[in-house]
């Protein structure tokens, strides 16, 4: 009896542990990694903060610059930048250790969200991409 | 059997009648009546009035300060003087909760704008950074007036002993990401300089209700007035 429920539970712990798989955050880890690290700048809506954080939603830089987006990502930007005719002056810091698959996930979700309806990317692609990347201070 | 569900009815409407007066008294509160809480530590001070023994209660209240805003100008205790305001602590260059912070104080300063009674004043925690010059950029790229929204800088030492007496923690970390932490409070400041409420402005429930109790405040001020 007691060696039964033993084997209940070890199974049941086990189907749970598999149909959690299934719905861990994978799906949404572009946007998990948005809150994380851009939201707190560029707000939940995308709109970003005025004259000072530009915006995401309707960005057009993100398609005048899409191939550079994987490298800004991963070194930050100095120095100003226009967006939307607006020229922005606020340094952003680069996750230096956000690894490729991360980038590809966080910029699919920027390119598709917001009211933004561009074009995606693939890993190899941003592969590609972050092998151009400008020579840029260290971290 | 009868007996005990005669008990059980006699307790419901007792639980009821609790209730509604419970509620009635939570509706009455609401009321034009409503006083803000005075935050701090308070002592009671005993003087003497013609010869007899008056206690008063002293309230915390924010010391003395001299910065410079992003327009040069000073700013004292006189700026405030009479006024209300909303105090801060941010740094113009950090990548955590500041710009949450200044997108929710844009909202208050919308609110106010074209009240002079009530003032903004953001402290930098970063003044060898913010100078006046970057305070002013700052400022002007939010497309806020220096004479309603102070953006000020000045000693080190004096704008970390401010943050105190307005009860934020502010500290110097070379662990955390732009090397300083702080809390992400709105301080509601009386035009006593005493705190009447405290506010975490990267919530937007919570800055709705700082926008709800200004009013509230600015009634109070003139019910003493008169």
């Amino acid at each position: 009896m007691s060696k039964n429920r033993l084997w209940a539970v070890v199974l049941g712990a086990a189907a749970l542990a598999t149909l959690t798989q299934c719905f861990t955050n994978k799906k949404n880890e572009g946007q998990r990694l948005y809150v994380q690290h851009c939201q707190s700048c560029h707000m939940e809506d995308g709109s970003g903060l005025r004259g000072l954080i530009p915006p995401i939603a309707g960005a057009d830089y993100l398609q005048t610059h899409r191939r550079q987006l994987p490298c800004l990502i991963r070194h930050g930007i100095e120095g100003t930048i226009v967006v939307n005719g607006v020229e922005y002056n606020q340094p952003m810091p680069g996750i230096a250790r956000m690894r490729k698959d991360h980038i590809t996930n966080l910029l699919n979700y920027i390119q598709t969200n917001f009211g933004n309806r561009n074009q995606r990317y693939t890993m190899q692609e941003i592969e590609q991409l972050l092998e151009q990347c400008p020579p840029h201070q260290q971290q | 059997m009868n007996k005990q569900s005669k008990y059980r009815l006699r307790r419901g409407v007792l639980a009821a009648t609790l209730a509604a007066g419970a509620f009635y008294g939570c509706s009455n509160s609401n009321d034009a009546e409503k006083t803000l809480p005075i935050y701090g530590e308070r002592e009671a001070v005993t003087r003497q009035v013609n010869g007899q023994t008056v206690t008063d209660t002293v309230y915390h209240q924010i010391p003395d300060f001299a910065f410079v805003d992003q327009d040069s100008q000073q700013v004292t205790q006189e700026t405030v003087a009479g006024k209300i305001y909303v105090a801060d602590f941010f740094f113009t260059s950090c990548p955590t909760i500041c710009p949450k912070m200044k997108s929710q104080m844009l909202r208050v300063y919308e609110q106010f704008r074209d009240n002079p009674q009530v003032l903004l004043l953001s402290h930098s925690i970063d003044p060898e950074h913010d100078t006046v010059a970057v305070l002013r950029e700052y400022a002007d790229r939010l497309g806020v007036q220096a004479a309603k929204w102070h953006f000020v800088t000045g000693d080190k030492d004096s704008i970390y002993d401010v943050a105190m007496q307005y009860l934020v923690p502010a500290q110097e970390d070379e662990g955390v990401a732009g090397g300083f932490t702080h809390g992400g409070h709105f301080v509601l400041v009386d035009e006593q300089r005493r705190i009447r409420g405290i506010y975490d402005g990267t919530q937007e429930e919570a800055v709705n209700k700082l926008i709800k109790d200004i009013p509230v405040l600015l009634k109070d001020k003139q019910h003493e007035q008169k």
